[in-house]
């Protein structure tokens, strides 16, 4: 049919609109799975080149909701097999990821850096479904229903697997020092 | 405020998203293109008289497949892993050594004649 079928061209320009609004996204989540730049570049660039394989397909099974959730299951798979084939564990140096890239001004940052850095280490702490999910939601911005998709959970699952997320983060960063000795 | 919207406020903070280098986009999107560029390279080296011969028909149908699908992918992470072990001194040099380096690992995926 002409009104569904698309043209290679159109596909592309549709795949690059999609890989310029998400690139982002998809990065920063990269980059707080892995825990450092290089292999968040890799993974970023694996993560598009399936996706432009399978794009057609998706764009047809998605009834036209958003393909962030889509992308960051990509990437959240590719993840998986990175840490399985090269037994890695993931870096634990992402506190500069706050100073990198947030606009704080300087007077915040020196107040604020001590927390948020208490913060990191805590999210790095927590178990991986809930790491993900707090990232999904406040460095990527996504809701619970992308998050649900894009974790294949049930929204309400979604729901409260973010809460006792969040419960299991104050209370590592509320203790510390006696969780490390 | 509360002490939970507080400790989300901070949580949004410190989770902030990460900007992928400048380049990035830009050097995917070239490395789609010149792999596409290099197999349509392929199809139109590959004389018509060759093309009497069904055995040859092989070559020119992967070369496609290199630059549309799965074997893209493949391509243009050994070719950046070999760039990045082998920097290159200048912009020409990188240039250069990037094409070198797809267009050697697009030959792999063509049978041999």
């Amino acid at each position: 049919m002409a009104t569904t079928e698309k043209t290679k061209a159109q596909l592309d320009a549709e795949f690059s609109d999609l890989y310029r609004r998400h690139l982002r996204d998809v990065y920063s989540y990269s980059y707080y799975r892995v825990g450092n730049h290089h292999d968040a570049e890799d993974l970023t660039e694996q993560t598009f080149l399936q996706a432009y394989r399978h794009f057609e397909r998706a764009q047809r099974e998605s009834n036209g909701r958003p393909l962030r959730p889509w992308l960051i299951r990509i990437a959240h798979n590719l993840a998986a097999n990175f840490y399985r084939d090269r037994s890695r564990k993931p870096q634990t140096s992402i506190e500069d990821a706050a100073i990198i890239s947030a606009p704080h001004d300087t007077e915040t940052l020196v107040e604020g850096r001590e927390e948020l850095k208490a913060i990191l280490e805590g999210v790095q702490k927590l178990p991986d479904d809930r790491r993900e999910a707090l990232v999904m939601r406040f460095a990527l911005g996504m809701d619970n229903r992308e998050i649900a998709r894009a974790m294949g959970r049930s929204d309400g699952a979604t729901k409260v697997l973010i809460h006792r997320a969040i419960r299991q983060l104050e209370e590592i960063v509320k203790t510390p020092e006696e969780e490390d000795s | 405020m509360s002490d939970a919207a507080d400790f989300e406020l901070l949580l949004r903070q410190a989770l902030t998203p990460v900007d992928p280098p400048a380049d990035m986009s830009e050097r995917i999107e070239g490395t789609l293109v010149n792999l596409t560029e290099i197999a349509a390279d392929e199809l139109e080296a590959w004389e018509l008289s060759a093309m009497r011969d069904p055995r040859n028909w092989a070559r020119p149908a992967a070369a496609v497949v290199v630059g549309t699908t799965a074997g893209a992918a493949l391509v243009v992470l050994r070719a950046r892993q070999r760039r990045r072990r082998a920097r290159p001194h200048g912009v020409l040099d990188a240039a250069e050594q990037a094409l070198k380096d797809v267009y050697g690992e697009a030959r792999k995926f063509l049978p041999k004649s």
